[in-house]
């Protein structure tokens, strides 16, 4: 009954951050719609019985990437008034995405439909951190070990292109466009 | 009628909880105000506030009722609705850590002496629902929320806090209030991490994110590391030194140096919302504190005392929350001291300081820990 509650609230809530960011014409707003859409989904976690999901949704995503955008924002101080020009072929690929995501959405609808009804039993400890821990240096550990080489090569590259006009000789790629500079 | 009650009790008794909280931790910060006033006027030899009440005691209630009064300015070209949700923002991430504090030791058996005094009050098929209370707070935690995560709730939701900073700086249309919510925000992600990395030693010392678990694993250490201090010493430093960067406090108080920026992000406030910004701080202060506390210096466990009280007793609860308040009144005052003691970084030594230095002590210390916590579990 409480569950029932606490999800209709916390769905619509995302929804419509959802509804606002994708609406709002100012970056800013949208992305403070963003990061109400993050928190509610934290929100509907912990009811699911998955704890450490929910915080590490807040931790990583409404911590550290959103701030990032929002600082981003600040200091671009993008124009209001001013129209984006965005091509027109974007609409097209925005409209075919939408359709995917429909159906998507639609197919998950079914599938749940069709699975077989279970309560959710907030003491099981699927959700908890020692399962996921565990799960994640044991069954699970060739993916973690590829995610942190391609999130160490992600920084070395970050680190690389930031340093590119101090060490032009550093440089293997774009040699001539420095010269011709 | 009695089911209902039934239903209704955990959320009734929750709600005590939170108000209660609530309310300790609202005097504890105006006395904090009260008290850096005080001794700062101390350190630099002047009496500081004495005028309202005996010794000045009812300072914070006269501060409050002025912020009441006061006219609340809002900027022309000010983003109305951001510049209006910064501070609810600030004042709410530094307020939700408080449900997970351990305010003390599980009570055993708490109020089960009283009912004999008490009326006999039938419900439904319950003979005496005083009873049933009784026998509802057996092995009562005092922590509002038992969540196994704790310390990640922490971490995770005054990281939240830096939006209230951040979007009070960018609505008020004001180029120092911009320039300090941009020093905070860079400020408080790169001290994060480095913060979050000197909390990883004293996990795995413990082996769990719970706060209360973390201060059991103190008290059943051997007695060279029963305190996570003596091992974590270095953990411990950087920790400090990050928590007064992520509270904005000298001498990281960069996001408002009134030497360079007027008062930083919070220039274009008035009357009730810089109240909330400045409640925010000294709430954020209070966590900082309780998190020290709890991770290195043994929380409510005091060595010894269960030789006197009983364990889960009254007085042995009373005695370890009065420990765990000394304790954070400590660290409450190492703030002042040191506000009235060091000057101000500048903002490239900050940046430098903790990218260059914090954070690889701090990656090292984990390093260090995960070896000997490996060839001890051996």
């Amino acid at each position: 009954m409480a569950g029932t509650v606490l999800f209709f609230l916390f769905a619509g809530f995302a929804i419509a951050c959802a509804v606002s960011m994708v609406y709002h014409r100012n970056p800013l707003y949208s992305a403070i719609s963003l990061i109400g859409v993050f928190l509610a989904l934290a929100a509907l976690y912990l009811t699911l019985a998955a704890p450490f999901i929910a915080i590490t949704q807040i931790l990583v995503y409404a911590g550290a990437i959103m701030v990032l955008v929002i600082f981003v924002i600040m200091l671009l101080n993008l124009d209001e008034d001013k129209p984006l020009n965005r091509l027109k072929y974007l609409y097209a690929v925005g409209g075919g995405l939408g359709v995917a995501l429909l159906a998507q959405t639609f197919f998950i609808f079914y599938a749940v439909l069709k699975a077989p009804k279970a309560e959710v039993d907030p003491n099981t400890t699927v959700g908890k951190t020692m399962s996921i821990g565990r799960a994640m240096y044991t069954e699970y550990l060739l993916p973690v070990e590829i995610v942190g080489v391609m999130l160490l090569m992600a920084i070395i590259g970050a680190v690389i292109l930031v340093r590119k006009m101090e060490h032009p000789h550093l440089e293997l790629v774009g040699e001539d466009e420095d010269e011709k500079e | 009628m009695e089911t209902a009650f039934k239903t209704a009790f955990p959320l009734i008794v929750y709600s005590l909880g939170i108000v209660a909280a609530f309310g300790g931790v609202m005097m504890i910060v105006a006395y904090t105000v009260l008290a850096e006033r005080k001794v700062l006027g101390w350190i630099q030899r002047r009496i500081g506030p004495n005028r309202v009440g005996p010794w000045g005691v009812l300072q914070p209630f006269a501060d409050l009722l002025k912020f009441i009064l006061k006219e609340d300015l809002t900027p022309d070209k000010s983003t109305k609705f951001v510049y209006f949700l910064a501070p609810i923002v600030a004042l709410t991430a530094a307020f939700l850590p408080m449900v997970v504090y351990p305010f003390g030791p599980p009570l055993s058996d708490p109020l089960s002496w009283l009912v004999p005094y008490l009326p006999v009050i039938p419900l439904g098929a319950e003979p005496n629902i005083v009873a049933w209370i009784a026998e509802q707070a057996k092995n009562m935690p005092l922590t509002i929320a038992r969540i196994d995560i704790g310390v990640l709730f922490v971490l995770a939701v005054t990281s939240v806090g830096v939006y209230g900073i951040a979007l009070a700086g960018w609505s008020s249309n004001n180029k120092y209030s911009l320039m300090g919510g941009l020093r905070s925000s860079a400020q408080m992600i790169s001290y994060e991490l480095a913060m979050g990395a000197s909390v990883l030693g004293v996990v795995m010392l413990a082996g769990t994110l719970d706060l209360n678990g973390i201060i059991n694993a103190q008290a059943n250490s051997p007695w060279y590391m029963r305190w996570f201090i003596i091992p974590q010493f270095i953990g411990f430093i950087v920790f400090l030194i990050s928590a007064f960067a992520e509270t904005n406090r000298v001498p990281f108080d960069l996001p408002e140096a009134e030497t360079e920026l007027v008062a930083g992000f919070h220039t274009e406030y008035s009357a009730l919302k810089f109240a909330l910004f400045f409640m925010a701080e000294y709430v954020n202060m209070f966590t900082v504190s309780v998190m020290c506390v709890v991770l290195f210096l043994g929380g409510w466990y005091v060595p010894g005392l269960s030789h006197i009280f009983e364990v889960g007793s009254i007085p042995y609860a009373l005695a370890s929350h009065v420990a765990f308040l000394l304790k954070i009144f400590f660290f409450l005052f190492l703030y002042i001291w040191i506000r009235g003691t060091l000057p101000r970084f500048r903002f490239d030594q900050l940046m430098s300081f903790g990218w260059k230095f914090l954070l690889p002590v701090a990656i090292g210390n984990v390093i260090v820990t995960t070896i000997v916590v490996f060839f001890l579990n051996r």
